[in-house]
């Protein structure tokens, strides 16, 4: 695989968060400890690649052309080493408002004119070893392509096309989230750095463009409340500590690993801490999961089954369950032995 | 670097300087400046912002209940805050009041957010303005005084010299900004603890939480709240000896980021012993916050009353791109109190956009309307900033006198923040007392004391929740129905100022929802009235002290005074940045060894 036979020694990441955005994904990767970005930038992994980071939340430049100096540079092709290109925010539509435009990033040096984000990407995605994007908006539009919504906004792939291939003949990767969980981003882009070290082969990703081993299983089946789903228990509100599908959650049938992963750190998450999945990782967010406080419209006929069958087992359950919260008859302080021991000297 | 143009020969050396985008902030800023070299003084100050996404326009129709989850996505740093103050409004607009235990649990999550979005705001982005390699060159004469200016926190913090401290302080390398990392996670897992997720809460419901509430999440929380405090009580001391040591070095560095004192705080953590979300009373429950809310004109406290707070608000188009609304639909004629409501009110805006070209010369020139506090007293529209956040929060709770908790004392004049001891540190008691300016320095020193406030108030708050916990009194949500017909509004301090949701309910749908982060207020354009926004007005004026001449200029007292109002624009939800202007020549320089 060209991909992986590449092998380089520096990686810059060129990221814009420039686009419909509210920057919670860099902000996001700023929480991540497996690994933390201090660990990627210092060296303190094996194999990867130095990497050189250009975020703008992070820059420790004073901004303006300190900061857009090697976006520049790439754009011209004179950049020194092989790019990773991180989109962040949804795609707007640039078409359709006259002389003004919705999302810019910095200006061009011979006309002064702001440079639209959809400018950026039209310069750097073919020649970047690989394009991610991080986010839900920047992966299929998200809250700001809502129904109504005035930009038309859309996703990476919307924009570049499903097709897409990078320099490296990589695919769009799409790391989904509201925002991003931050090791799973982490995660992928460590992976695509040792691909870029050529130690890793393609990465695998999804019909979605997500990675398989990230987003093949659903919330429900990484949710620790799934067992009151079994038994037929369900949450009337939001008080309660069993399962919340007939309150609003959309688990059984989101693609996601928050609730077995936890948020950070193995901390929080959303149905397993007592917080609706609203399918925030999901191409059909928000508008498919609208209202998000309404019990989904397919869950009342699943649930309906497992309330028959699951509060059978539940009352059988309790019964075990009672049993086994008793010590065995022979733990006690009596004369005699009743354990069944029986001592070789004893017997005849 | 900036990029400059000289504006016109023999015009002396006055040169345009801009930076676009700024770095070390949430969202897009631009700052374009003509600074007078002769001088040493930015002479014009404009900024501007390029994102446009219409959350007021997209919202109108959808179900009230879905806008806390909405609005969180208005911002990726303190996404919470947006969705604890949507919570708020649609508390009033329901008549739901969220169980105290509820209130706790909302309370010790925004504690977090404050403790984090500080921690990582103050020591990974502002400063890296103050750290060593930046100093070195920026202000090589200062960094030479700093090698042998002994810290006066030394003993507490460890370091010998201020340049010790900066150097602790360079990006990715120092230990002190290495610590800060790892302590911005350490409060943000707290943050998830009582919220599920950061930034955007899983959690948070009107009518209160789904938070389980066992002794575990306190446990869970308490002990990371504890380990963070060593790390604060060394913070508060490195950022005293920092700030008073520029103060020494570079005499008159307190008008860098000056302006009028003209601060507004909506206030936090309410009180469940009194809030009752009713509009009719929220007066009195508003100043039972454990933070006051308050405006503060020319250092006098004019109101802590929310209701005055709120009537006031105008929203002015200025030099925006937006379609007047005056003669549109008036949601709310009148408060529930009988008082008539602007049409200029958040209740009654319209968000009418209108994409145009930029025209900076005495046109319209941005997305950004102008967020204005109408004074009674004077007729003026003034132009409120919100220090930042904590500067606004600290000098209204001092000033008001009102709090008054086994941790946190306002005393009239000053805060007493008492924080217990640690493995590393005794017991300390901090006071933050009410400074001379509104500037630079003190929005970056009252950051680092609210970290401290933050934690003294976690601390009783998570006393107040195992209380009830251990009482047995674990409701921690209300049920509630969406009537018919409602309106409502919160009021809320995001991480870096005053934050209100204004909602309108009309056949049980979203009419009208406007949010007023604090970013409109701090980086609005130039209003109708001539009356600068104010980032602009804070620079426009300002000596500058950089070493760097002309050619080499970087810009570092300009980005010290925008970064010490904490920008974070996504917040400016209807900021939009024109057209730019001719740029003639550009310096690119690199900086630090992770380049960009």
């Amino acid at each position: 695989m060209s991909a992986q036979a590449a092998g380089v020694e520096e990686v810059h990441i060129l990221w814009t968060s420039e686009g419909l955005s509210c920057d919670g994904d860099s902000v996001s990767i700023t929480a991540a400890s497996q690994p933390s970005i201090e660990e990627v930038l210092l060296g303190a992994i094996p194999g990867l690649p130095k990497v050189h980071l250009h975020n703008k939340v992070l820059s420790p430049t004073l901004g303006g052309e300190e900061f857009m100096a090697p976006f520049r540079q790439a754009a011209e092709g004179t950049l020194d080493a092989p790019y990773v290109f991180v989109v962040e925010g949804s795609i707007p539509n640039e078409k359709i408002n006259g002389d003004g435009y919705w999302t810019s990033m910095g200006n061009d040096l011979a006309t002064g004119e702001p440079l639209t984000v959809n400018w950026w990407i039209d310069q750097l995605a073919p020649g970047a070893f690989a394009t991610v994007a991080i986010g839900t908006c920047a992966t299929y539009g998200g809250i700001h392509a809502m129904a109504g919504n005035p930009t038309g906004a859309m996703g990476l792939a919307d924009y570049l096309g499903w097709d897409y291939r990078s320099a490296a003949g990589l695919p769009i990767v799409n790391v989904p989230g509201c925002p991003v969980q931050p090791d799973n981003f982490m995660e992928t882009l460590t992976w695509l750095l040792y691909q870029a070290a050529g130690l890793a082969p393609m990465i695998p990703l999804d019909e979605a463009l997500r990675p398989q081993w990230i987003f093949g299983k659903t919330v429900h089946e990484g949710c620790d409340r799934a067992g009151y789903y079994e038994q037929g228990d369900f949450a009337k509100d939001y008080n309660s500590p069993k399962c919340q599908v007939k309150i609003g959650c959309w688990g059984p049938v989101v693609n996601c690993n928050v609730p077995k992963r936890g948020w950070m750190g193995g901390i929080g998450g959303c149905p397993n801490v007592g917080g609706i999945c609203i399918g925030c990782t999901m191409p059909g967010f928000p508008d498919k999961f609208m209202p998000f406080m309404d019990a989904p419209p397919g869950g009342s006929v699943s649930s309906a089954a497992t309330g028959a069958y699951g509060s059978f087992i539940r009352r059988m359950r309790t019964i075990t369950n009672k049993t086994v919260n008793k010590e065995p008859k022979w733990r006690h302080n009596g004369d005699r032995l009743t354990s069944g021991y029986q001592p070789k000297a004893l017997q005849r | 670097m900036a990029v400059r143009e000289k504006i016109e020969p023999g015009a002396g050396n006055i040169v345009d300087m801009s930076w676009d985008p700024i770095t070390r902030i949430v969202g897009n800023l631009g700052i374009y400046t003509k600074i007078d070299f002769n001088q040493q003084e930015v002479v014009q100050c404009k900024s501007t912002s390029s994102l446009f996404r219409g959350y007021s326009v997209f919202m109108k129709g959808k179900d009230p209940r879905d806008s806390h989850f909405i609005t969180s996505r208005i911002c990726g740093i303190c996404g919470d805050n947006h969705a604890v103050c949507s919570m708020y409004a649609q508390n009033m607009a329901y008549g739901v009041k969220t169980p105290p235990l509820g209130e706790h649990i909302v309370n010790l999550g925004e504690a977090a957010e404050y403790m984090f979005d500080h921690t990582i705001f103050q020591d990974n982005l502002v400063f890296v303005d103050f750290c060593e390699q930046m100093v070195k060159e920026t202000n090589p004469s200062v960094l030479e005084k700093a090698e042998r200016a002994e810290a006066p926190g030394g003993s507490i913090h460890g370091y010998r010299t201020i340049a010790d401290i900066m150097r602790s302080f360079n990006p990715f390398v120092g230990e002190t900004y290495r610590e800060a990392l790892v302590v911005s996670r350490v409060t943000r897992e707290m943050c998830c603890l009582m919220e599920g997720r950061h930034v955007h809460p899983s959690t948070i419901y009107p009518g209160g939480v789904g938070t389980q509430a066992t002794p575990t999440l306190f446990t869970d929380y308490l002990t990371r709240l504890l380990r963070c405090l060593d790390f604060t009580k060394k913070a508060v001391a490195m950022n005293d000896d920092i700030f008073d040591f520029f103060y020494r070095a570079l005499p008159g560095y307190e008008e860098v980021g000056r302006r009028r004192i003209l601060l507004a705080c909506w206030g936090a953590f309410n009180n469940p012993d009194h809030v009752d979300y009713d509009y009719r009373n929220m007066d009195a429950w508003g100043n039972e916050m454990y933070v006051t809310p308050g405006i503060i004109v020319d250092g006098e406290l004019v109101t802590t009353n929310l209701v005055d707070i709120n009537l006031g608000i105008r929203i002015l188009l200025g030099s925006s791109y937006y379609d007047d609304w005056m003669s549109e639909e008036t949601f709310v004629a009148k408060d529930p109190l009988g008082n008539p409501v602007d049409q200029r009110h958040p209740w009654n805006q319209t968000t009418l956009p209108r994409p145009q070209k930029r025209d900076l010369a005495g046109g319209n020139y941005s997305w950004v309307m102008s967020p204005r506090w109408y004074d009674e007293r004077t007729g003026d529209h003034l132009a409120l900033d919100t220090g930042g956040g904590p500067l606004a929060r600290l000098w209204a709770t001092a000033l008001a006198g009102k709090v008054d908790t086994p941790f946190v004392k306002s005393t009239g004049q000053s805060v007493l923040i008492t924080l217990p001891a640690t493995p590393d540190s005794a017991e300390v008691q901090l006071e933050w007392k009410i400074p001379k300016w509104s500037n630079a320095i003190e929005r970056n020193r009252a950051r680092v004391y609210f970290v401290a406030y933050s934690a003294a108030m976690a601390l009783h708050f998570v006393d107040r929740g195992l209380e009830e916990v251990r009482a047995g009194q674990t409701k921690v949500f209300e049920d509630f129905d969406v009537p018919d017909e409602a309106i409502g509004c919160g009021f809320h301090e995001a991480v870096r100022g005053v934050l209100s949701h204004h909602l309108v309910i009309k056949d049980k749908k979203i009419a009208n929802y406007h949010p007023y982060p604090p970013t409109p207020w701090n980086g609005s354009s130039t209003d109708s009235y001539g009356t600068l926004g104010p980032y602009e007005d804070a620079v426009t004026g300002m000596p500058l002290f950089e070493e760097n001449g002309p050619d080499e200029f970087r810009g570092i007292d300009v980005m010290r005074a925008v970064r010490s109002f904490d920008p974070c624009l996504p917040c400016g939800v209807h900021m939009y940045l024109g057209k730019g202007k001719t740029l003639k020549r550009t310096h690119s320089p690199m900086f630090g060894a992770q380049g960009g």
